[in-house]
């Protein structure tokens, strides 16, 4: 499980937009690197985020080798109603990993 | 999403410090240009795309092109109607085009993102948004990238 | 890499005086960094060194070992057992009569009392752990000790600082003493002090030591690096938080 830190007003108004910030830990290889044999590495990336509230999509960012590693995405929504925000990143692989988190909202 | 295959015609192999251990960086010196066109072409087939509405912000100059701040933010009131549906990020001299696809919708409240991004050499940054109505808008960036001193190679 | 052996070489053409920096024009790499570095490094929630203080909090309260313990069993809540002690690091262990740096003291600390193998040097549990114990002194002014145990040794760091090596024959003193503010490859040289360490390099793109960016320096003037817990590596770190004295400690940094 890699490390993430998600920063985002845990109470908010009926309709305030709040920013949400999201980092996690990942190299994001990129495939265009050789190692000191000459050979490549192969590319490892996340190439899939994307965050519901209370099940329903509100943003989802394909990435692509030229996003740094340790991948930081901020985005926006609104505080429509109290419940969970669920971030999930997808990598190259297939597989998931998911972090989920309570909003209040007042 | 799809993906193209570029076949890239040239190629130049640059040794530039990228990490920890020996490792050097393949670049497709003059491919990108030509796939970025491309990929903007596939985007917006034969709409016209117009400068305004989107700001791109980039720092003008960076030390170091792994790691540099981006902010993408576009002009709209985000209801139902009027909404910004997509972002797309392309750059110019990398060995590929992309750089990121932010989907976004009236449940953003505003159009903004930030992201890092790496870029492999000074070079000409643009965004497109695509809105509800189906239009395109666009702005561009030019940043200057420095190389580290003291690397680890 | 063209560029870079051009800048030195008109640095080495130059009559070093090693005078040292006076105290009140020291200033931390934080003020050569770049508006965005400094953003990155100011917000403690896109900081990406933070992703290893966090691991570093978890690991803090795991038991490892033979002996089953967690660091949290002897030293308890770390904002308080641990505050100041990055900063007065490398510090003398008198058992073994030399100092040791705080990735040492780590190590020792699993060997002793954990009776857990040590971590890897660089590896993310011991750049974690470090950098949890280096972010409880930040803020606080760099405190390493004067004793006469220590002397020695910090006499070791200092000729090493100013002694010239490598194929690029330069001292570290030439650059960051002499030098510091002017440009090298497109980056402004900064004065060299430790205040930010376990810090995250946008070159390595991940957290590193100090140690890994003295090598990185000694690579870059085309000397053989010290090996990784080297005596010598010690000893110039010991020298550097002795140069920085009083200054503050801001880990982790953000640097190019």
């Amino acid at each position: 499980m890699a490390r993430v830190l998600i920063n985002f007003p845990q109470r908010a108004k009926r309709g305030d937009i709040i920013e949400i910030k999201t980092l996690i830990q990942h190299p994001m290889e990129t495939g265009y690197r050789l190692d000191n044999k000459g050979a490549t590495i192969p590319r490892e990336i996340i190439n899939l985020f994307a965050c519901t509230y209370n099940g329903d999509e509100v943003f989802r960012a394909e990435l692509f080798p030229a996003i740094s590693a340790n991948p930081f995405i901020a985005f926006s929504t609104v505080a429509a109603e109290s419940g969970e925000l669920v971030f999930s990143w997808t990598d190259d692989r297939g597989q998931t990993q998911t972090e989920t988190r309570q909003i209040i909202v007042e | 999403m799809h993906r193209k295959q570029r076949l890239l015609t040239r190629r130049r192999i640059l040794l530039v410090a990228a990490g920890a251990g020996l490792a050097s960086f393949v670049r497709a010196a003059g491919a990108t240009e030509a796939a970025m066109a491309e990929a903007i072409r596939d985007l917006i087939g034969e709409a016209p795309l117009e400068p305004g509405k989107v700001k791109l912000e980039l720092p003008s100059i960076v030390e170091n092109g792994n790691t540099v701040p981006l902010t993408v933010s576009v002009e709209s009131p985000m209801t139902q109607a009027d909404h910004v549906e997509s972002i797309h990020i392309f750059n110019q001299k990398n060995p590929q085009p992309y750089v990121a696809v932010f989907h976004l919708g009236p449940r953003a409240g505003k159009a903004r993102v930030a992201t890092r991004i790496r870029l492999a050499d000074s070079q000409r940054v643009t965004a497109i948004a695509r809105l509800a109505d189906g239009s395109f808008w666009s702005d561009s960036a030019e940043i200057i990238v420095t190389l580290a001193a003291c690397t680890e190679q | 890499m063209k560029a870079l052996l051009g800048g030195v070489l008109g640095l080495a053409a130059q009559v070093a005086l090693a005078a040292g920096i006076a105290p009140e024009e020291r200033r931390s790499g934080y003020d050569f960094a770049g508006p965005e570095i400094r953003a990155m490094q100011d917000d403690d929630t896109t900081n990406p060194g933070n992703l290893w203080v966090l691991q570093g909090e978890t690991l803090w309260a795991k038991p490892v070992g033979a002996a089953s313990r967690s660091c949290a069993d002897c030293h308890g809540d770390s904002r308080d057992s641990m505050k100041g002690v990055a900063a007065r690091y490398p510090a003398l262990d008198p058992t073994l009569a030399r100092p040791l740096d705080l990735e040492q003291r780590i190590n020792r600390c699993r060997s002793e009392h954990q009776r857990a193998e040590p971590l890897a040097w660089e590896s993310d549990d011991l750049l974690a752990l470090t950098a949890f114990v280096a972010r409880q002194s930040r803020g606080l002014p760099i405190a390493v000790s004067t004793g006469p145990e220590l002397r020695p040794f910090a006499e070791l760091g200092r000729e090493l600082f100013e002694g010239r090596e490598g194929q690029l024959n330069l001292s570290c003193s030439q650059c960051h003493d002499d030098n510091w503010g002017k440009r090298l490859a497109g980056n402004v040289i900064p004065q060299g002090h430790p205040t930010g360490y376990p810090v995250y390099r946008l070159e390595w793109q991940s957290l590193g030591s100090l140690q890994r960016r003295l090598r990185n320096c000694m690579t870059g003037v085309r000397a053989e690096p010290f090996d990784y817990g080297a005596p010598e590596a010690v000893a110039i770190e010991l020298y550097l938080m002795e140069r920085a004295r009083g200054m503050s400690m801001a880990p982790p940094a953000v640097r190019p």
